[in-house]
């Protein structure tokens, strides 16, 4: 398996949408080694003729009636909003422009 | 008057029911018993000490106007910080909820309103649950009512150290890979891990959902069955929740007291869960209680599951991978914190990754960053689909073992309760602390843990895991309730009265309104 490197950490952190600190980086980058090493062990048994499971008891077509039921008022949906502009969430803008 | 914090749930409502106990003076008993201990044990992040009073009065006025109540009505109970509740603040553990509290409840917490039972209040946990001591909880650790230097478990260290330090009968907990079942054998509490889907989880903040189960969390086997009757079942609104009619776990709970109930169970050593690295106090332990069990009248054998040493592996990436996607949510826009950057432009999506980077703890930005590596292209396949064929390949061991046996048994842990920071600096050492538990929930399969003993070399409490097919979660409780009643019988007394009594302190634990 490849090296997991500090420029790595930093491209996974900004998929993740997290500010890591060099310092964090720079830990995390020898926390994931170790970690990776350990669990790459999976690839020892997973070979080509074992089908993935992804539900552990699998269900299948989950279907409510289509009936309108009591849900959340506009008031209890933004009640914890960080900042909120009359019905609306508010945020910060969107594109990254001048 | 009576004892009324050392009851059981079960003597506590037979109380309740003929009158001879108000719920109010039971609520208040094991409030003043918060205050006295709490700032020491640290269960609690949140004490509702008002409205329990309320919820009990109220419980308490519907049974004198002759109203016909649940079993469990009036019966004070704690809930897991991961479960939302609508009138309590539910941060998971984490700075980025603090305060916030959801305009809904929890499935699970509205059962527990419409049956009676009164909320204490929002017990700690590690930080969305990943965590196997509270060490990883933004608010500070859980302390281990037998040793308060020593961790409690987790992630549920708060619920079983509040049922283990008479703090609440009852309380809820979640295992994702044995929040429920470790916490319960570092503290010599029962707990439960119920099948994947038996019970809703529907308001429970989710960390791996194909993981994650909301459980029980008690001091006897059947007080657990009691509380999984009140919880279970389908629910529409989780698209996972089994639609099957389930037993009553009570019955089965009740079914173990009767003599003879052990005769001619099947009961299977996992024999890949019982060797090097178990501590040997937990092994002799456990030795002993297969040896109760055989002298019932139980068959045992040992079996084995081969594929059971890739399940940590297996879980460590399955599980950071549905973290990482699950935790987008906390993005800043609709609940919890907001933090800007410290310099240049205010967009979305910086906001997003300082609030990410101030609100989430090293542990949580660790298995996020797992996570995104785990999902990631190239990568996928050797590690995320990898995993997933482990997971095949270990419902396939269970498979084989159930059909031989009736149901499996191990150590709940491989050690008793370690010290606080002894396993913090490495997350690897910390991970494989969960090698006996983890296998449930990757097969979806249920499993208690139950008190068996202390360890001669600590004296401190060790627990045995016991694990049936899914939907066999009956089979459960007949077995433990069983084989507690065969212990406690030998002991005298339960384990929980060996726990060194906590001194009052001075302080007082967290009041109604402030986490």
């Amino acid at each position: 398996m490849p090296e997991i490197t500090a420029e790595q950490v930093a491209h996974l952190a900004h998929l993740a949408r997290i500010d890591l600190s060099p310092q964090e980086i720079a830990r995390l980058t020898a926390d994931l080694g170790q970690i990776v090493d350990s669990v790459a062990k999976v690839s020892e048994v997973a070979t080509p003729d074992v089908p993935a499971t992804s539900h552990p008891v699998p269900l299948a077509n989950v279907f409510r009636d289509d009936v309108v039921t009591p849900s959340l008022t506009v008031e209890q949906a933004l009640s914890g909003a960080p900042e909120r502009d009359g019905d609306k969430f508010r945020v910060p803008a969107i594109l990254d422009e001048d | 008057m009576t004892d009324l914090i050392h009851l059981s749930a079960a003597t506590l409502a037979g109380l309740l029911a003929d009158g001879s106990v108000s719920s109010v003076e039971a609520t208040r008993a094991h409030l003043d018993h918060i205050d006295a201990v709490d700032t020491d044990v640290h269960a609690f992040l949140h004490v509702a000490t008002d409205a329990a009073l309320a919820a009990a009065a109220a419980i308490d006025a519907r049974r004198a106007g002759g109203e016909s109540l649940a079993p469990l009505a009036g019966v004070p109970i704690a809930i897991k910080d991961v479960l939302a509740t609508a009138d309590m603040p539910s941060t998971a553990g984490s700075r980025i909820l603090e305060g916030w509290i959801p305009p809904y409840d929890a499935t699970v917490v509205r059962k527990l309103r419409e049956a009676g039972l009164v909320p204490l209040g929002k017990t700690n946990m590690d930080e969305f649950a990943m965590g196997s001591s509270t060490e990883h909880s933004a608010y500070g650790p859980t302390r281990n009512p037998w040793d308060l230097g020593r961790i409690p478990g987790g992630s549920g260290g708060g619920s079983a150290a509040a049922v283990s330090a008479f703090e609440a009968p009852l309380a809820l907990g979640s295992d994702t890979g044995g929040s429920i079942r470790q916490p319960a054998a570092v503290t010599g509490s029962v707990g439960v891990k119920p099948t994947y889907g038996g019970v809703s989880r529907y308001g429970a903040i989710a960390l791996a959902s194909s993981l994650d189960q909301v459980g029980p969390v008690s001091r006897s086997v059947l007080d657990a069955a009691m509380l999984h009757d009140v919880i279970g079942g389908h629910d529409p609104l989780d698209a996972t929740s089994l639609p099957d009619i389930w037993p009553s776990m009570t019955e089965a709970a009740r079914a173990g007291l009767a003599d003879g109930a052990l005769r001619g169970v099947k009961v299977g050593v996992i024999k890949e869960l019982n060797g090097d690295g178990f501590q040997s106090g937990v092994k002799q332990r456990f030795d002993e209680a297969l040896a109760i069990l055989a002298g019932a009248g139980a068959e045992i054998s040992e079996v084995s599951a081969p594929n059971f040493e890739y399940a940590v592996s297996a879980y460590y990436l399955i599980l950071p991978a549905e973290a990482s996607s699950n935790l987008a949510r906390f993005d800043s826009v609709r609940f919890g914190m907001r933090v800007n950057p410290g310099s240049g432009p205010l967009t979305s999506e910086r906001v997003m990754a300082a609030t990410r980077d101030a609100g989430f703890g090293p542990e949580v930005k660790r298995r996020i960053i797992l996570g995104t590596y785990a999902l990631s292209a190239g990568y996928y396949d050797a590690y995320y689909g990898s995993a997933q064929k482990v997971r095949t390949l270990i419902q396939r061991d269970f498979d084989a073992a159930f059909s031989k046996v009736d149901v499996l048994v191990s150590p709940s842990a491989p050690t008793t309760a370690f010290k606080f920071g002894e396993k913090l600096a490495d997350p690897m050492a910390m991970y494989l602390n969960d090698i006996t538990t983890i296998p449930a929930n990757l097969a979806g399969v249920p499993g208690m843990g139950l008190p068996i003993g202390l360890a001669p070399e600590d004296g401190l409490p060790v627990g045995l895991q016991v694990m049936a097919p899914a939907r066999q979660d009956a089979r459960l409780y007949t077995f433990g309730a069983a084989l507690e009643k065969l212990l406690e019988a030998k002991w005298g007394h339960t384990l929980l009265s060996e726990a060194p009594p906590l001194t009052p302190t001075e302080m007082f634990a967290t009041k109604e309104g402030a986490v």
